[in-house]
This record gives structure tokens, sequence and C-alpha cells, in this order.
């Protein structure tokens, strides 16, 4: 039982839960707008998402190519989409994305420049222009110090290894926040005028997967239980380049920046597959010779891109395609070759160490390879979620008065795909929205304080906390809660993974179903102090939770779009093209996919889409 | 398919000692794997810090065979496997439990440290023009990926334990990035005499060793500083000069 000692009490106007890169530009917005602000994270400070992004962070600052604007973003990031993107949040992303990204250079960030001494910035799939700002491969790394180096300067009460695990409510609206520490397992009751909710993904539901132990989908779980809803969830990204080989290091991730660099992709036979379907929607944005394509690589702005930097869903399923026809690699992938550029450039090895350094570490120390000399082997990985929890696209408010959301677990902008380099800026852009308006709803709202209802949530709370630990002596046949982990991470990634089919997808959402049964048993052995068996068995309902909801939608969607491929329906539908998919508990308690119809678009937006066709 | 035999520090706070796991060991495995795998199989609640595995963020540090790595960048296929393998927490801080080690002091030290003062923006725009070659150096300190590797292995911390007196290496680095960015305007150089202790440094490069991120903590960043130190404070006509050359 726990104790009345077991908890720790905390006060705070905004709570934010998350502190990546949309947790901490929130904690620091909120924080300027003079709000006590309390900010969470269940790994130590900077060790978030965040901090492994390599490829850059996408705004249309037109430092290398004049011709770039907000408009072209704009298109891009729908183009990439499917046209299923908020377009609120898609226009505000676009507009706003060059000035946060001006703002974290003067608050100490250091992009690399270009010959006039300017943001440079790279090419990168789906973006027509130059558009990614960046720091050699290492972008997130530097975005997220700069942002928790400023953070550190205003006062934020930073708790570190916490997990919350429950959010509590008065009435309709959020007041407070339930979890748990992981150094001693104490409890700790937040209360808050507002929370914003900056928990990132939910890749640990794949067992092929970039994401780390974190992203177990907390936040999307934590919305979806206080009654929000979530939306887009059957779009969930694999990135085309994980890395395949050596079997301990499958699905790290290959940033994308290879390709922008003039990395192709070839199958066991040496052939440049990527020429041989280029899909109708990017046909004029896209070269028709290797030639034209290197030209782009390299800055030749008459040029078109390469196939090779194509949207990640197409490029992702091209792989698929060539390696179900047995003309993958060795060990289950493709060819990817930067090595090849030597042919081109003189100084084709230090240009690679150059601008691709932790790349070129990564393969050397994991993998025994150099690839400025060879090429590396890769494969899809499960990257990103474009699902999350549903917003309003100006404040960042959930449909529960008093959440706020922002960042990888925020639905919307993305739509059916997420264009490389649009989540960092997406983290700046949102968190700081998040942060100004939940610092504005808890001064006009005030604190909801807790009552006897409230702390019958805690109580309650804490009672399913230890149930896993309590367990242990009862030992009535429960199971560790890593095999259980283990069997959804497989049923997903094979039922519900990159290609997709009603009859599998329904066997999949089955096993989800009877895990979820299993998992109620689950027993964590050891003590409350440190203990990861203890704290994968809780995470379990939050990976449970989103598997449940991503199989859902992704049964209920019957077409293929963006990162959404069926192959009982092979193609898209324009009658679903104006739909988007809602998640939210139906009454009885069990989870509803209702469908609705996406707002009409302003016509001035329109006509920017027609212009960049 | 071998076996390996992963010695591993299980304990907590008050005491702990070692003990032997066995594993199967395949082909690419790091000793994170091995960890995961024991995790898993015979030692649910073994603590072990970690996020990326692939070197990006510094969580899984600890002593492999008595050298600090981080446990994802470490293969197994360089570890002589008929010995059992030996993993323990850093020994310059405190222990929480098994693999995982307080790190607090390192996040209070950082709060100390003057924050970036950027000069007035170059453009009306509000934007600033920096050469790439004026970066070049401090973008190497900017690789920092905070896994305290160097703090664990650098003897005034883990020998003397003079963390109240000396900021230790990897703060070191971040002082040096902030003296030397091209648009910061404040000056460090009182502190670092005085509160960060660079004094205590003697240049045996054993951080510099023990780095994942090949930063040369010790020549390009400590060696600066510390001239810049003496410059400050040591030689008068020096300094005369620079006031007069704006140098
Ligand atoms: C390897 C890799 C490379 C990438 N490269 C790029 C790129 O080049 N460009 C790009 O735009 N995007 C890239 N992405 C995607 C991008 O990094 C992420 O989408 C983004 O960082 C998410 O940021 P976030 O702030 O939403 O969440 P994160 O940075 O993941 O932060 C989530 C935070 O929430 C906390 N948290 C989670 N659950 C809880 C809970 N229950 N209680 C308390 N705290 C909790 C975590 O501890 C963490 O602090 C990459 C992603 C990966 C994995
Ligand atoms: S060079 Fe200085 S900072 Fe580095 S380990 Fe030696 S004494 Fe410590
Ligand atoms: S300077 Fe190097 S060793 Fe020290 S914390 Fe940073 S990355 Fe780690
Ligand atoms: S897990 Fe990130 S550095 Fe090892």
């Amino acid at each position: 039982m726990a104790q009345a000692s077991d908890f720790t009490r905390h006060e705070h106007d905004v709570l934010i839960i998350g502190a990546g890169g949309a947790g901490l530009r929130a904690a620091i917005e909120a924080s300027a707008a003079g709000a006590k602000v309390g900010l969470v994270c269940k790994s130590l400070l900077g060790k978030a998402h965040t901090v492994m992004a390599e490829g850059g962070v996408a705004a249309a600052l037109a430092n290398v190519d004049e011709r770039d604007d907000w408009k072209t973003h704009f298109a891009d990031t729908m183009r990439g989409g499917q046209y299923v993107n908020n377009w609120r949040m898609a226009q505000l992303h676009a507009q706003q994305a060059p000035d946060r990204v001006r703002e974290l250079e003067a608050w100490g960030a250091l992009f690399d420049r270009t010959p006039d001494q300017r943001i440079l910035q790279w090419n990168f799939g789906g973006h027509k222009y130059p558009r990614l700002a960046h720091v050699g491969d290492r972008t997130g790394l530097e975005m997220i110090r700069t942002l928790q180096d400023r953070g550190i300067h205003m006062g934020i009460d930073v708790h570190m290894e916490c997990t919350i695990v429950r959010l509590i409510k008065k009435g309709d609206r959020v007041v407070g926040a339930f979890g748990y520490d992981r150094e001693r397992g104490h409890f700790r009751v937040f209360q808050a005028n507002a929370i914003v909710l900056a928990t990132g993904g939910i890749g640990r539901a794949f067992k092929i997967t970039s994401n780390s132990w974190e992203y177990t989908g907390d936040g999307h779980t934590l919305a979806y239980d206080a009654g929000a809803d979530l939306i887009d969830m059957e779009y969930v990204q694999f990135h085309p380049t994980g890395m395949v080989w050596p079997p301990s290091v499958r699905g790290i991730l290959v940033t994308e920046g290879v390709r922008g660099e003039g990395g192709v992709l070839r199958n066991r036979d040496g052939k440049r597959f990527m020429f041989d379907d280029i899909p109708e929607l990017y046909k004029n944005q896209t070269a028709d010779s290797e030639e034209e394509g290197w030209r782009y690589t390299q800055g030749d702005r008459n040029s078109r891109r390469p196939p090779e930097l194509l949207t990640r869903d197409h490029v992702a399923r091209c792989i698929v395609r060539e390696v179900k026809a047995g003309r993958g690699s060795p060990h289950g992938g493709v060819f990817l070759d930067i090595a090849w550029i030597k042919d081109r450039l003189s100084n084709g090895e230090e240009h690679i160490k150059k601008k691709l350094p932790s790349m070129y570490h990564q393969f050397k120390e994991l993998a025994g390879i150099d690839i400025t000399k060879e090429a590396m082997e890769v494969g899809p990985t499960t990257h990103y979620v474009m699902g999350g929890v549903r917003v309003d696209g100006d404040t960042q408010m959930s449909t529960v008065p008093g959440l706020f959301a922002a960042g990888e677990c925020a639905g919307g902008l993305h739509g059916a795909n997420r264009l490389g380099g649009n989540s960092l800026s997406d983290l700046l852009v949102f968190g700081k929205l998040a942060g100004e308006h939940a610092a504005k709803f808890a001064k006009q709202q005030g604190a909801g304080g807790f009552d006897k209802e409230q702390e019958e949530q805690v109580q309650a709370a804490a009672r399913w906390a230890l149930a896993p630990l309590e367990r242990q002596a009862s030992s009535a046949g429960g199971e560790a809660p890593y095999a259980i982990q283990y069997e959804l991470q497989e049923y997903m990634q094979d039922l519900v993974g990159i290609v997709r089919n009603e009859k599998d997808m329904k066997k999949g959402l089955d096993t989800v179903l009877a895990l979820r049964q299993r998992a109620g048993n689950v027993v964590a052995p050891g003590n409350r102090e440190y203990n990861p068996g203890w704290h994968t068995a809780l995470d379990l309902d939050s990976l449970l939770t989103v598997s449940e909801a991503v199989a859902r939608a992704a049964i209920e969607r019957k077409e293929s779009r963006g990162a959404h491929f069926r192959e009982d329906y092979d193609s898209k539908d324009e009658a679903w093209g104006k739909t988007v998919l809602v998640i939210r508990r139906g009454r009885g308690g069990d989870m509803e996919v209702t469908r609705e119809t996406i707002g009409e678009m302003p016509p001035e937006l329109k006509t920017i889409i027609e212009e960049n066709r | 398919m071998t076996t390996g035999t992963f010695r591993i520090w299980r304990g907590d706070r008050a005491r702990g000692e070692f003990q032997d796991y066995e594993t199967e060991v395949s082909e690419g495995m790091v000793v994170l794997d091995a960890i995961h795998q024991i995790q898993a199989e015979s030692a649910h609640d073994l603590a072990v810090r970690w996020n990326c595995k692939a070197g990006k963020c510094g969580s899984c540090s600890a002593e492999v065979n008595g050298n600090p790595r981080l446990m994802c960048m470490t293969r197994l296929a360089d570890l002589d496997l008929s010995e059992p393998v030996t993993v323990e927490p850093l020994q310059a801080f405190p222990i929480v439990k098994d693999l995982v080690t307080d790190v607090s002091w390192n996040f209070e030290v950082k709060k100390r440290i003057k924050k970036f003062t950027p000069r007035p923006p170059d453009a009306p725009d509000g934007t600033w023009r920096i050469a790439q070659e004026d970066i070049d150096r401090v973008q190497e300190f900017r690789k920092c990926i905070e896994c305290f590797l160097c703090q664990d292995v650098c003897h005034v911390l883990r020998d003397h334990h003079l963390h109240d007196e000396f900021i230790g290496p990897r703060f070191f680095v971040h002082v040096a990035a902030l003296e030397m960015h091209p648009l910061d305007t404040e000056n460090r150089l009182e502190e670092l005499k005085n509160a960060d202790g660079i004094g205590y440094c003697n240049i045996t490069k054993c951080c510099t060793k023990v780095c994942p991120e090949h930063i040369t903590i010790t020549d390009n960043a400590i060696i600066p500083l510390k001239e810049r130190v003496v410059d400050e404070f040591y030689d008068p006509l020096k300094k005369i000069f620079r006031v007069l050359t704006g140098k």
C-alpha cells in the first residue's frame, strides 16, 4: 500500500510533461510570460529524442535559394501530408518557423554557414528548395542544448526521471497529474492550472524502431484517458533508411541527409531502382536522369530532385518492393551508397566526413563500415507518428480544457506523412504557442484545486501503479513485462506495419486486446527503487492503448494515403481525402473511431497550393 | 553462438557487489545489448540508463573492464570474452542503483555558469553574419553529449572529490564554447580562476582520451582558457597591450 510519506507534492501554474524540443520551448515561453513552470521528463534533462535528430530544422529562410518562402513550405507540407493535414497548423508552421530558427541563433545555437555568412540550408525529401538549417548531422543536439541552457536560467523547476501516469481532472478540466520518480519509486502529485503534453511518439509499439524506451505513447494515452480526441493514428512513419546490420543495431537511423548529399539507393544488382516508380503527384518536380539528380544535390537551382528524395512513405515502400522481389542486400535491406561521390568530387572522402560526421562514426563504430569507401545496408524503421492529440491550431489546446499538446504527441500538422525537418520546426513553432496559451489559460482560470474527489483519483492511480509489484507476493500466474512488450512489438510490426491489409490488421487488433488482458496480470519483481521491470510494466498500458488506436484507425481507413498503405485498397480514394479519423473513449469505456469531414480551406490557401502544383 | 560472462555491479547506495551473469553473444552486439538481454532474461530490475543506442544521447555511461565508456558504443567483438567482462557504474558520482549514478551535480554546476549574452544583431533584420571558419572551433565543443565520462575520469573529481571547487572538463568545454562563441560578450575568466578551479587541472589529458565525441578537451578548450586566465590576471603588460590594441 502507498503511505502518505510516499507522496511528494508540487504546485505549478503550468506543468509541462516532456522535456524534448517541444516541452522545453513551451517551458521557456510560459516562463517568460510570468508563469511558475514545472517541467517533467522520464530521462535526464537533454536526453529526449530531440537530441537524436540529425538532418535539420525546416524553415523557409531563403538563405540558399531566394525563391523559397512560407508559401512554398506550406504547399510542400500539404502535398507531403496528402492534403489531410490541419491546414491552419501547416500555415502557422510555415509562417513562423523562420523566426523560431533565428531566435535559436539569438540564444546561442551555431548553425552551419553559407559563404555569405548566413545560416546554411540543405536539401531534404519532399522540400522543393534547400530548406533545412542544420549543424552537420547533429542538429537536434544543437537545438536541445540551446533550449536547455536557456531554460535553466529562467527558474523552471525541472523534475527529471519522473514519469506521469495519470492526469487528474475536476469536471471537464485537468487540474493536475500523478507520477512516480524512477530513483526511489516515490509518487509525485502535481497541481497545475494548465498542462502541456510534450511526450513525443509511440515507436516502441513496433519491433524495428529508431525510438528509445521512452516512446511508449504516454502523452497520447494520458490525453485519451482524460477524454481528449486523438486523430490521424493510422499514419505511422517508417523511415526508409534504418541500419539493418549487425542485428543489434537494427532500426537505428541513417539520416536522410545522406541522400541530400548525393547518396543513392541500389539493389543487389547495383541498379538504382528509385527511378522505376515516380508518383504522379511528384512527376513535375523529380529529375528524369541521374545527371540531373546529381546536379540538384550539388545545389544546381535549375535541376529537379533525384527520386531518392521523394517522400519517406514512398521510398520506404520502394525498398520493401525490392526486398520482396528478391533484389535486396544480403541482410534484408538495400544499399545506400554515398561513397560513389568520389567519382564526382576530388575531395569526396573529406567531404563525407565533414558533412556527415556522426553517420561516419556510427557506421565505423557499430558496423565496422567506412561509409566513405563502402555502401551502407539500410531498410525501413519505425520512426515517427503523425497521429496524436487533436488540438486547436492557434492555441494548441486539446478538446479537454486546460490540456494542451505540442510536438510529436500532437496531431494535425503533418497529415498522412511528415517531411524530414518538419518535426524540429513543429516543436519550436507549436511548443511556443502551447507555452504561451497554457500560461494565458493558467492566469485566466487560476488553480482548479484538489478536493476529496481529486485525492481519490490520486489514490486510485497509486493503487494501479503498485499492483505489478504487489502481485509478486500472490504470484498467481502473472507474466514478466518484457515478454508481453516483446510480443506486442512483433505483432504490430508484422500485422499493422508498412504494408497492411484487413485480415492481418484484424488479427493484430485481436492480439492487442488479448495482450491487454494478460498485461492486467503482469508481475514486476524487485522493489520500487530504480526498477526498469516495474517501469516497463507500467509503460505497457500506454503501449497497448496506442497500438489499439493505430490498428482501429488503420482498419477503418479503406484506402492508401501517405504512410498508410493497404494492399487491399492500394490507391488513394478521393472520398477519403476530406475525412479525418477521430479516436476517443466511448461511453461504455471502449475505444471508438469516428469519421469527420475536414473543414474547407480558405481560398487564399487553396490558391497557394494551386500555384505550387 | 557463444556465451559471455558479465560481471555486473549490483547494489544500491548502501552496499553492493559484483554478480556474474551469462548470456548468449551474437554478431555485432555491444555491451548495452548484453545488459538488456540479461535484464530481460534473468535480472528484470537491473537498473541502467540508455536512450539512443547510437552514441548520441550520453545516457549509457559506465565503466567497462575499468574504462569509462558508452555501453552502446562498446562492441563485444573488441573485448576478450574468454574472461568475464566487468561492468560497473561511474566512480566519480554517488551510486543510485546498479549501473545508475546520481549525476545531478553536473546540472547544478551548469546553472552557475554565466549565460550566453550576444552582441546586438549585425543586420537590420535582426540576424548575424558569421563565417564558418569562426565557428568551426566552437562547433567542436558543442558536439558534447553530456555523457560525463570526462568528469568520471578526471582525478580532481574521481580521486580528490573537489566537486565544490572544480567544475570538471565537461564544463571547461562548456565555458570555452561560450567564451569563444563569436557573438558572446560576457566575460567568465574571473569565475574560471576562482569558483571553477581551472588551476587544479594539470593537463594529464585523461579527459580527452575518453571523450566519445573526440573533443580535444585539453588542447582546444582547457589550455586556451588557462592562457586567457593567465593573460587576464597575471600578465599586466599583455593586458595593457590588449587594451591599447583592442585585441
Ligand atoms: C533518430 C532520430 C532522428 C531524427 N531526425 C530528425 C530530423 O533530422 N529532423 C526532424 O525534424 N525530426 C527528426 N526526428 C524526429 C524528431 O526528433 C522528433 O519527432 C522530435 O524530437 C520529438 O520532439 P518532442 O519534443 O515532441 O519529443 P521528445 O524530444 O521525444 O521529448 C519527449 C519528452 O517527453 C518525456 N516523456 C514522455 N513520456 C513521459 C511521461 N509519461 N512522463 C514524463 N515525461 C514523459 C520524455 O522523457 C522526453 O523528455 C528524428 C527522430 C529520431 C528518433
Ligand atoms: S586534463 Fe585536467 S580536466 Fe582533464 S582529466 Fe586531467 S586534470 Fe582533469
Ligand atoms: S566533453 Fe566529451 S566526455 Fe565530456 S561530457 Fe562531453 S562528450 Fe562526454
Ligand atoms: S544510449 Fe545514447 S549514448 Fe548510449
